[in-house]
């Protein structure tokens, strides 16, 4: 076993070996270095049949058609190019998208900016297990809505939302649907066939891909419109300009291939751990799973450990690697925003940590992370005065706290 | 985000961690932030009639810095009078710690905890 031990793959995920390889035979003179876009030699002709076989192990994935799918520069760019690319588009019909308060940053700054632009956003409360319900989104669209843009998978708690059933709701209203599968494809089935999703952000290096690559699924029928935002050689049907990345491209389409191939038997075994590591410290006192036990894709874990602070837990875990929902890893000193939509109080927030497991993640670690974790929690409880305070029966919620 | 040494070594080894008797009249108890903000400190001095702080106990619910903090407070104010411990600023506090501007309030508290936990004694003994 080698330490420290990764366990963070909701933020990003290492390289397959297999990925790389195909990607190194993408840079040299020796290799498939050409541009995709000289239509003039058989350099650029065998670089665009890398970049369509790839777009080709991307739509497969998803189940749709390969004219789909646009090349982007991850999932960031995606939401921006959906999201703005719809509304300025169709601002004549309407200026009012509906989003969720849990959603990534990439969506919620993109909606942000169109406030400033003079459009109009709601942003819809998840319910106490973090999801958002289908009836929440049909409350909520009006005669000027655009565009609803929700998440699959949510990347700090990891639950899932019924996009097939929004996509329902969306679809009979004549509203279009975007959502942010960067945490689920691959993870978490995603067949664009039934599901009535319109445009969808897919990023490579979450499924051992590399980073710097991503797509934006764009349906054909019914034909959804985009303004651009990147301008340029008129690439990707004029929706996304930029020399296409060959070895970025055919990264991501290997690494799609790989995670259709063999979904199944990595879910089985990642679930099988994920339970373990679960079961491992659940029986100890005040420890909270954020998010639904049962909405939840394979590799999340986010538990909250009560009375102790998420940071100082992480120091504490020398050799594992992975991410607190704690104000004080951030800059910004506020505990995460996810967190506190769910009605966490503010302390629980502090205290929580995300678990991320993996393709690579194995039975040994798991069980060395189970020990270790143990033991800084009651390490840092001997250390707190709240946990003090909670063994003496007192009611934290009634102590008055000098705020600073 | 790279922690100094001194941190480290608090948080790995902190000292004088535990608890008084907070009813004793000898003893000042300060405990100052909130854990909605995401610390809490408390620290306790027991004093003599001389007022030298014979001893000193934390217990903290925070990052690393706020809890290597507390620690290092609790080293330097033993052995201390009441008057030489009031003059101990956070600045001290960050310095010896070499804490980043982002983790500054962590000593800021630190400082708030000996002042109130003065304070209290002070309080018990009808001084304030």
């Amino acid at each position: 076993m080698h330490l420290p031990i990764y366990l963070d793959y909701s933020a990003t995920t290492p390289v397959d070996p297999r990925v790389a390889e195909k990607m190194s035979e993408c840079l040299t003179l020796e290799g498939n270095f050409g541009n995709p876009g000289s239509r003039s030699h058989v350099f650029g002709w065998k670089a665009e049949e890398a970049v369509e076989t790839a777009r080709r192990q991307v739509a497969d994935l998803l189940n749709c058609d390969p004219r789909e799918i646009v090349w982007t520069s991850g999932a960031t760019e995606s939401d921006n190019l959906a999201i703005k690319g719809v509304a300025h588009f169709y601002n004549k019909k309407g200026k009012h998208i509906i989003t969720s308060k849990i959603e990534h940053k990439a969506v919620l700054d993109t909606c942000r900016q169109l406030e400033r632009e003079g459009y109009e956003v709601t942003y819809l409360e998840p319910d106490e297990e973090g999801i958002i319900q289908p009836q929440a989104v049909a409350d909520a669209i009006r005669e000027d809505t655009i565009l609803v843009s929700l998440m699959h998978v949510n990347n700090e708690i990891g639950v899932i939302n019924d996009i097939e059933a929004i996509g329902e709701v969306t679809r009979s209203k004549g509203v279009l649907l975007h959502v942010d599968a960067a945490q689920s494809a691959g993870k978490v089935e995603v067949d664009l066939d039934r599901m009535k999703v319109d445009l969808m952000s897919l990023s490579a290096h979450k499924v051992y891909g590399p980073k710097g690559i991503g797509a934006l699924y764009v349906r054909r029928k019914p034909r959804v419109r985009l303004e651009a935002q990147m301008h340029g050689g008129g690439h990707e049907r004029g929706m996304r300009s930029g020399t296409l990345a060959v070895h970025q491209i055919v990264g991501m389409g290997e690494a799609f291939r790989i995670a259709k191939e063999e979904f199944a038997e990595e879910n089985a075994r990642i679930i099988k751990l994920r339970d373990m590591l679960l079961g491992g410290l659940q029986d100890m006192e005040e420890v909270h799973l954020n998010g639904s036990a049962t909405q939840r894709v394979a590799g999340n874990l986010n538990i909250s450990f009560n009375f102790v602070e998420g940071e100082s837990l992480i120091m504490a875990f020398k050799d594992i690697a992975v991410s607190s929902g704690s104000a004080c890893t951030s800059a910004s000193l506020e505990p995460s925003y996810v967190l506190r939509a769910l009605g966490l109080n503010d302390e629980m927030a502090h205290s929580s940590i995300r678990f991320g497991i993996g393709r690579f993640t194995t039975e040994e670690e798991i069980k060395y992370v189970v020990s270790h974790v143990r033991e800084a929690v009651e390490k840092l409880r001997e250390l707190s005065p709240l946990w003090e305070m909670y063994k003496e029966g007192i009611d934290l919620e009634q102590v008055q706290w000098a705020a600073h | 985000m790279a922690y100094s040494d001194k941190v480290l070594d608090h948080y790995e080894n902190p000292r004088n961690v535990g608890a008084l008797d907070k009813d004793s009249k000898d003893v000042g108890t300060g405990m100052v932030g909130a854990p909605a903000c995401g610390d809490v400190m408390r620290l306790q001095i027991q004093v003599n009639e001389n007022d030298v702080i014979e001893d000193a106990k934390f217990k903290t619910y925070g990052c690393g810095s706020a809890i290597a903090s507390s620690s290092l407070l609790t080293e330097w104010v033993k052995g201390k009078t009441l008057e030489e411990a009031t003059q101990i600023k956070n600045t001290d506090i960050a310095e010896e710690l070499a804490l980043p501007p982002v983790k500054v309030h962590c000593s800021v508290l630190a400082e708030d905890a000996i002042k109130a936990a003065i304070n209290d004694l002070k309080s018990k003994r009808g001084e304030s």
